[in-house]
């Protein structure tokens, strides 16, 4: 550890700069507002399941201008850099910047927002009070954020890796990368990735035990299957990622040989590791986001959803068959042709129920009555992107087709397609449509919709041209071409998109500003804005900390839907049936626990074994002492609970 | 409303003038893949336009689709019939699980069949013998040699037109990916293995290969030129090579082994022969009775 | 069984720790995958044949069952003081619930103490992980699991004075499940490291 491992170049010293003049400017508000404590015993010890989504998406937009700004310097310098012009990155620096943008892209953008929206309307639309283990959900954010404070740690100390967002070896191995870089990646992703997957598990167990009584699982909203669907790959997957992390990084720090080029290592079982958990993780995050496009859908056009058991058929034979399509991601390493043509039909396969989701949600659409609010505007976006990302998708499943367009900017823009017209625009639709149910007002229309045109042509003047380039024999990740080959228009073209895009996101920002100045305006006092067809909608906005006053018996699908035919007034009850709810106290224990990983994981990357083990023992210690804590939940009184019903009734009407 | 569709309006403008922009800039560009220079990338251009038809059956009906009944059925619009319960129709859902899987069906046959004739391992069916180049990745650079001539070069590699060229890759580096866009299909270059590429171009013609996965931060100068020539002007060219005294051996290897970018095209006319062997068995366990390991048969 | 033992596995915490134990096999998997894949890559050092003592092994595996035996014994015991203490007010002795957990405990370390015997060992006859492919392997799978014996053994000593403090309590008993579900599993992982490793090891 030393000042030499602090940033020499201008960008990024300037960016150092300009975060410690964020962090110093939102701390001086809070000393000047004396927020501290309310900031710490609201929020950050909390355990209500929507605080923490909250937590999670607002980490997740914070580190998706991060990843903008990194995509924006790429494409920046892949504008200038042709011929005699070597553009203003050097080529070391080059690589961290599209191995940070892939990295924050998927593990600290979607994998929060998608987190962030399980806490916020899984337990909801289930008609539970809570996830199944409030503390361990706390610990998860803690630890996701722990690493994410560590992904920015290596911007401005040390270095991050060099290596592409999955690190083939033997690149990352000591060899050629001697750097703390890797070691940043490796921790951050084995911390990040640990509280993935006790999340997942959190969600399953809320999911398969808490539902309220009546909601058998067929009557489940599609949200849930596809939530279902998506924990069930991160524990199947996130194991695997542990395990391959885990020997890299025995290669790295103790001499070991998984991977490297000699004394018997083998650096294809890499590949074929991370691409075990790779693959099936970009279905993970795509999943849920058909599930809010399956709530989205018939709630704006009015109509019951088209097709469920077709629908809970597709998600399910989904999940299944990622598992059995990782070797498409390297046809070219030489397996024989059987073997690939196996990889490259399954991949086709998935093409069928993708493609039956799309049936379903026009059939849902067709004889609606369509109101077209800025979700709506996403999933029309959606159909649009998503279907050409399929379309481009399925082409290079086809081995003898990715023999030619493999690794190029074709593979660039295929797989952007899928996840900015399937992942953003499904979440950014899918906060925009629950955000009233958090917030008690609804967002600004006429910003969100400016915000999805920026989006939508960005998304095709930025990455159409990288299809063109990969057809003229354009590889991803060069930081200099030659003038002759004549790719510099298109990947200026390219720069504007992103221009475009960064467009929308200042605009959403905007949206979020506009709404809040006129929250009064644009309050949502019935709780249910949009003629909401779930359990959600039922309960009052913003949701109290409770959820439900008394927990809803369920008759059908489109629980609230059916309850708002047969009885118009749902919120008048009898006040004898409320019960006493047994809820969590807010502990502190998750916030320590993070900071000890923290410890640990910077601790790790820089050699400093001792107190490496400090931040160890912190865990084990806390969770030791945790394990003695008795009085882990408080009993709000039915009579309370009836006081604060009345009161919210009271607004309502 | 008024406001959003003008943004829009604007946004598409922008986007059209781009477009047209980019037209007129890149007239006269070479795109590689769809202007294929031998019958691997000819196959390969063939089957992507294949693919495509196939699944426009299904892409232009969802675009049709999606556009036809957002607008019908509009909430403005009072007119159009409203089905609010209406959530299931076997007939029609039988019908669009089918037509995806016949196509599937089909591009899966054809995947198949195309999977075999296009594996890079596999000879090509041709009357003339090959020539065999051995290809090694460095950091950052790519090494040739001819074992049949006893030349090698680094960043030039020629063959004769019309000729099948099999190349044995592989790399005393990171993992890379050999890549010829004008003539078709990859494969990687992983240090202590060595994968088969075979080529063919179909006429005289100087084309531009790289590195197509990523290998550390020379990767951008890991570029070469590949020329196939007439069989008399490669042979004179072989020939001129020989003539060249530089000797490349084991010591001269270790030394354009050490890492550099953007490295010049050299020319050796003496390869002491063994020397792919011996770049393959650097990482292979002592005494193996393997010389190398080769992914799969041929 | 009796009526606690199925409400203990309705139980939600229960069922998630099923999940983990779940995900578990799934990190075990992937380690056993790459060992398979490896297994060969001695790199002119030492391979399984040469290195492994099945007596040695057998007696390690002998120890770990008998310390399953005892969690299970354990187990039995604590179920019969549960059921009982549900219906009397006072709260039974644990002596035989303790104690069985102690003699768990010492198998456990007892199991740790040959498993690094056993390490240092091949270290010093110059077969550490450093040396090949296959011995990385080895020595990760097979010390992944002694880490989570050693894991279970502190979360046995915390669950002992937790039992002896507050006694057979409702969130105890099902916290004594979950562990004896990890030591089970341990168990489980351990029969297959034995064939897998050892015994095919010395056998091919």
């Amino acid at each position: 550890m030393s000042f030499a491992a602090l940033p020499p170049n201008a960008i990024v010293l300037s960016a150092f700069l300009f975060m410690i003049a964020l962090a110093g400017l939102i701390i001086g508000a809070l000393f000047y507002y004396k927020r501290w404590r309310w900031l710490w015993d609201e929020w950050l010890t909390s355990l209500d399941a929507k605080k923490i989504g909250v937590m999670y998406i607002i980490v997740g937009f914070v580190m998706l201008v991060r990843g903008a700004i990194d995509a924006a310097l790429m494409r920046g310098q892949q504008a200038v850099a042709a011929g005699d012009s070597l553009g203003y990155l050097s080529p070391e620096h080059f690589g961290q910047i599209f191995t940070a943008h892939g990295v924050i892209m998927i593990f600290f953008v979607a994998m929060p927002l998608m987190f962030g929206l399980f806490n916020l309307v899984v337990p909801m639309q289930i008609g539970a009070r809570d996830v199944a283990f409030p503390f361990l959900n706390s610990l998860s954010f803690w630890l996701f954020a722990a690493a994410a404070v560590l992904m920015n740690i290596s911007l401005v100390y040390g270095e991050f890796a060099s290596i592409g967002w999955l690190g083939y070896p033997p690149l990352s191995e000591l060899e050629y990368s001697p750097g703390v870089g890797v070691d940043y990646y490796i921790w951050i992703l084995q911390i990040a990735g640990l509280g993935s997957l006790f999340s997942a598990i959190n969600f399953l167990v809320t999911i398969l035990k808490m539902r309220a009584p009546g909601m058998t699982l067929m009557r489940m909203p599609m949200f849930e299957w596809t939530t279902l669907a998506s924990v069930v790959l991160v524990i199947v997957i996130f194991p695997i990622l542990t395990a391959t992390l885990a020997m890299l990084s025995l290669d790295r720090l103790l001499g070991m040989h998984f991977f490297t080029s000699d004394f018997g290592g083998n650096a294809m079982m890499y590949v074929n590791l991370i691409w075990a958990w790779g693959h099936p993780e970009v279905y993970v995050l795509i999943l849920p986001a058909f599930g809010a496009f399956s709530e989205i859908v018939p709630t704006f056009a009015k109509k019951r959803l088209f097709g469920y058991s077709s629908m809970v058929a597709a998600s399910i034979v989904i999940c299944f068959l990622s598992f059995v399509v990782w070797l498409h991601h390297f046809f070219t390493m030489g397996a024989g042709a059987n073997v690939n043509a196996f990889f490259g039909i399954a991949t086709m396969v998935i093409a069928i129920p993708t493609g039956v989701k799309v049936f379903n949600w026009l059939a849902t659409m067709y004889r609606g009555r369509i109101t077209f609010t800025t979700p709506m505007y996403w999933f029309l976006g959606f159909v649009g992107t998503f279907t050409l990302g399929g379309m481009t998708g399925v082409m290079m499943a086809v081995p003898g087709i990715d023999f030619q367009m493999h690794n190029s900017l074709f593979l660039v823009a295929h797989f952007h397609n899928m996840v900015i017209g399937g992942v953003v625009f499904g979440y950014l639709a899918a906060l925009s449509f629950w955000f009233p149910k958090i917030f008690g007002f609804t967002l600004d229309e006429k910003w969100g919709i400016r915000a999805f045109w920026c989006w939508l042509i960005g998304f095709f003047v930025a990455f159409m041209p990288l299809y063109l380039l990969g057809f003229m024999g354009a590889t991803r990740r060069l930081e200099h071409y030659d003038a002759s080959t004549g790719w510099q228009p298109l990947f200026i073209v390219a720069g504007i998109g992103v221009v475009i895009i960064a467009l929308g996101i200042v605009f959403q920002a905007v949206q979020l500003v506009v709404s809040i100045i006129k929250r009064h305006e644009y309050a949502d006092t019935t709780g249910d804005p949009w003629d909401g067809r779930t359990l959600e909608w039922s309960i009052p906005s913003p949701a109290p900390f409770y959820n439900f006053a008394i927990i809803p018996a369920v008759h059908g699908r489109d629980a609230f839907w059916e309850m708002k035919q047969s009885d118009p007034i749902v919120q008048a009850r009898p006040a004898q049936e409320y019960v006493d709810i047994e809820l969590p106290c807010n502990t502190p224990v998750g916030v320590y626990i993070g900071a000890c990983a923290f410890v640990f994981g910077f601790a790790i990357v820089w050699h400093m074994w001792w107190l490496a083990l400090l931040g160890f023992l912190g865990v084990v210690g806390l969770l030791i002492a945790r394990s003695f804590d008795e009085n882990t939940e408080y009993i709000l009184p039915a009579a309370e609970i009836a006081r604060l019903d009345a009161a919210y009734t009271q607004k309502t009407i | 409303m008024s406001t959003m569709s003008r943004t829009s309006i604007f946004l598409v403008l922008v986007a059209v003038g781009l477009v047209s922009l980019l037209a007129h800039l890149s007239g006269g560009i070479d795109i590689q893949i769809l202007n294929p220079q031998g019958p691997i990338a000819l196959e390969q251009k063939r089957l992507i336009i294949t693919a495509v038809l196939l699944m426009l059956i299904v892409v232009v009906p969802v675009y049709v689709l999606a556009a036809l009944i957002a607008w019908k059925y509009r909430a403005t619009n009072t007119d159009a019939p409203y089905t609010p319960d209406h959530d299931h129709d076997q007939r029609i859902e039988i019908v669009w699980w089918t037509i995806p899987l016949l196509i599937i069906l089909t591009l899966g046959t054809i995947t198949w069949k195309t999977t075999h004739a296009l594996d890079p391992f596999r000879p090509l069916d041709s009357t003339v013998s090959p020539v065999t180049i051995q290809v090694v990745a460095l950091n950052w650079k790519w090494l040739f040699i001819y074992p049949e001539y006893g030349i090698a070069t680094v960043n030039y590699v020629a063959f004769p037109e019309d000729t099948p060229v099999s190349f044995h890759i592989t790399a005393d580096a990171p993992m890379n990916s050999f890549w010829i866009p004008s003539l078709g299909s990859q494969i990687y270059a992983m240090a202590g293995m060595s994968t088969r590429l075979h080529l063919l171009a179909d006429q005289p013609g100087t084309y531009h290969g790289l590195s197509a996965n990523w290998s550390g931060e020379g990767f951008s100068g890991m570029k070469f030129i590949a020329q196939s020539l007439s069989r008399e002007d490669f042979d004179s060219w072989v020939a001129a090579v020989r003539q060249i005294s530089s000797v490349f051996d084991t010591g001269e290897y270790d030394l354009l082994a050490l890492p550099s970018s953007h490295t010049p095209v050299r020319y050796f006319g003496h390869a002491q022969p063994g020397l792919y062997d011996y770049v393959v068995n650097k990482y292979m366990q002592p005494h193996d009775t393997m010389p190398v390991r080769v992914l799969h048969d041929e | 069984m009796t009526n606690s033992i199925i409400n203990l596995t309705e139980n939600k915490t229960v069922f998630g720790f099923w999940i983990y134990i779940l995900s578990d096999c799934f990190l075990f998997g992937t380690l056993f995958a790459t060992y398979a894949v490896l297994r060969g890559n001695t790199f002119g050092g030492p391979s399984g044949a040469e290195l492994f003592d099945l007596s040695f092994v057998l007696v390690e595996t002998l120890i770990l069952l008998t310390s399953s035996f005892t969690a299970g014994l354990a187990m039995l015991a604590a179920n019969k003081h549960y059921t009982t203490s549900k219906n009397k007010e006072v709260s039974p002795p644990y002596v035989q619930v303790v104690g069985l957990l102690g003699l768990t405990l010492l198998l456990g370390i007892t199991f740790l103490g040959l498993e690094l015997k056993e390490f240092t060992q091949f270290v010093a006859e110059g077969a550490g992980p450093q040396r090949s492919g296959f011995l990385s392997a080895f020595f990760t799978l097979v010390g992944t699991h002694g880490l989570h014996v050693a894991a279970g053994s502190v979360w046995l000593i915390v669950l002992m004075i937790q039992i002896l403090r507050r006694g057979l309590t409702e969130p105890i008993m099902s916290r004594f499940m979950r562990w004896s579900l990890f030591w089970h599993f341990l168990d489980v992982v351990w029969i297959f490291i034995f064939t897998f490793v050892y015994l095919m090891g010395v056998m091919i």
